[in-house]
């Protein structure tokens, strides 16, 4: 699903590169949490798999798309195939909860019947239920989490993508984003998941894959948090 | 539904709800548009009426030229079909001596002593050629013309001479000046209103970058990102040209009632009210093409740079 060959990224004219040569394997359905201290170059993997950056040399392919051979005007059409939950939640602040979730599905196209079909159901998941009028500065920072959540889930993707979705949470509401994270991998959504959350790690017994000074240090199965 | 159709009526319907939410920033930017269309408006107009105010000047220049009466005439109507071929010449009218005495009693018909004495004499008014120039800044070619040496003899005496001819030089002079002030002074006009409104949307764009990144990271194409922004671009420009010209007439019809003057020095308010109300469609169509575009083009150029995707490696 996710390949990544052999991937540097060095920004600008710095010595020490942020990605140092990463390959990376991600079979469809899979639960991958990505750890690493702040800095360690998650959120560049992260962003050279949206393609917000291009790799300084190696190979990325994401849901059978060769990123060498992406042109510009195809950018949006992968990015559509691929859920992304921001650290900085990155909603719509002119656009309601119920709006910022449908933006999701207006820019691919879909009728009003299904976006009023889909949407509830997704905010529903996320238990948002009865805020779809609120505007995103009136929520809390779960709350908007859960938004990001909702609209990174609601058109399905084959790939979710989620950047520190606990960073901003109490851990009584990181856990209810955890296991939304795992009830849509349960339905067959690949998740490349990172966070500096210990007991998170721990609980989930996931492929753990962590990364060191742009470096995978080590990629273990069913692990433990360990830097 | 057509997909294409459900995005279009999409784009319109955001960009709509866009120029509300956003409330201060579009009163702000259509502010400004207002103010700048309104100045070219008004440039436009005064422009018009000064030109008039040129041609009405220029209409009543003439030169006349008080033949000998022992000219004779084969010789006159070579002089007048000359005058014909001059390219700066708009007419030629010739007065034989009855004709012009006849004017001439015309011109003074109230004055009975004058009007007695030449009754009692001889004809004393020579026949004239009257010739009414084009461009009064051109005027030297048909005065060459007309003191060439072989019509000397034809001729007494010329009404462009002496302090008449300071005169009308003068006029011609300042004529020149104010046309030519005028359409710089449009066309300056229309320059800085395009960098303001140009400025100003960029600027209401800037405020919104986030936005536009945002739509960008999940996928939305550029026209469906952009579209909004050009269709609030576009409301702003209908508002502000529909106001402009709404303020332009309620200057007039409140000038035209409380300023007793039909003039206002060189500006003669009587016809650029007049201009203006004749014209008024083209003036609004006008206004709107200049608002729409400038918004539309504006709001264009100044999204590009935020949906651009990253290049380097």
């Amino acid at each position: 699903m996710i390949l990544l060959d052999r991937v540097t990224k060095t920004y600008g004219k710095v010595a020490t590169p942020s990605l140092d040569r990463i390959s990376l394997h991600v079979e469809p359905k899979e639960f991958v949490i990505v750890v690493g201290q702040s800095g360690a170059g998650k959120t560049t993997l992260l962003r050279l798999l949206t393609r917000e950056e291009k790799p300084t040399s190696g190979k990325i392919i994401v849901g059978g798309i060769d990123y060498d051979k992406l042109r510009d005007r195809e950018i949006p059409l992968l990015r559509r195939k691929i859920g992304v939950v921001f650290q900085d939640f990155k909603l719509l602040p002119n656009r309601t909860v119920f709006e910022n979730v449908a933006f999701a599905l207006e820019i691919v196209g879909a009728s009003s019947h299904e976006i009023h079909a889909t949407v509830p159901k997704v905010l529903d998941i996320v238990n948002l239920r009865g805020k779809e009028k609120r505007m995103p500065a009136e929520l809390s920072g779960g709350e908007r989490q859960r938004v990001a959540i909702a609209r990174a889930i609601v058109r399905q993707p084959k790939i979710l993508i989620a950047d520190e979705p606990t960073g901003n949470l109490d851990p009584k509401h990181a856990w209810d984003v955890i296991k939304v994270l795992e009830k849509i991998n349960h339905y067959g959504t690949t998740v490349l998941l990172t966070t500096h959350n210990q007991e998170i790690v721990n609980k989930l017994k996931r492929r753990v894959v962590t990364i060191q000074h742009g470096q995978i240090v080590s990629d273990r199965a069913g692990a433990e948090y360990s830097i | 539904m057509n997909r294409k159709f459900i995005t279009f009526s999409r784009i319109l319907r955001t960009g709509t709800l866009n120029f509300f939410r956003n409330a201060w920033l579009s009163i702000a930017a259509v502010a400004v548009m207002i103010i700048t269309l309104t100045i070219v408006l008004f440039s436009v107009i005064t422009n018009a009426a000064f030109s008039n105010t040129v041609a009405n000047i220029t209409a009543k220049i003439d030169i006349s030229v008080f033949l000998n009466d022992s000219a004779p005439q084969d010789r006159v109507n070579q002089l007048i079909a000359n005058l014909h071929t001059l390219p700066n010449v708009q007419q030629v009218t010739y007065l034989s001596k009855d004709q012009a005495l006849d004017q001439y009693k015309q011109q003074n018909a109230g004055n009975t002593q004058l009007l007695d004495a030449i009754n009692q004499t001889d004809n004393p008014i020579p026949a004239t050629i009257i010739v009414k120039p084009i461009d009064l800044n051109k005027i030297q070619d048909i005065e060459n013309s007309i003191n060439q040496q072989k019509y000397k003899p034809l001729i007494g005496q010329v009404s462009y001479n002496g302090d008449r001819k300071v005169a009308i030089d003068k006029i011609a002079h300042a004529t020149d000046i104010v046309k030519r002030a005028g359409i710089v002074a449009v066309i300056v006009f229309a320059i800085i209103s395009v960098l303001i409104i140009f400025n100003t949307i960029q600027m209401a764009i800037f405020n919104r970058r986030d936005e536009l990144t945002i739509m960008r990271l999940l996928g939305a194409s550029t026209w469906y990102i952009r579209g909004p922004f050009v269709v609030e671009a576009i409301l702003y420009g209908i508002i502000a040209a529909l106001v402009s010209v709404l303020l332009i007439h309620t200057l007039f019809v409140a000038s035209s009632s409380a300023l007793q003057a039909t003039s206002l020095g060189l500006l003669d308010i009587n016809y650029a009210s007049t201009y203006f109300h004749s014209r008024f469609w083209e003036l609004l169509t006008l206004q709107l093409t200049l608002g729409i575009l400038i918004g539309a083009v504006s709001s264009v150029v100044a999204t590009r740079r935020y949906l651009k995707f990253k290049t380097s490696k």
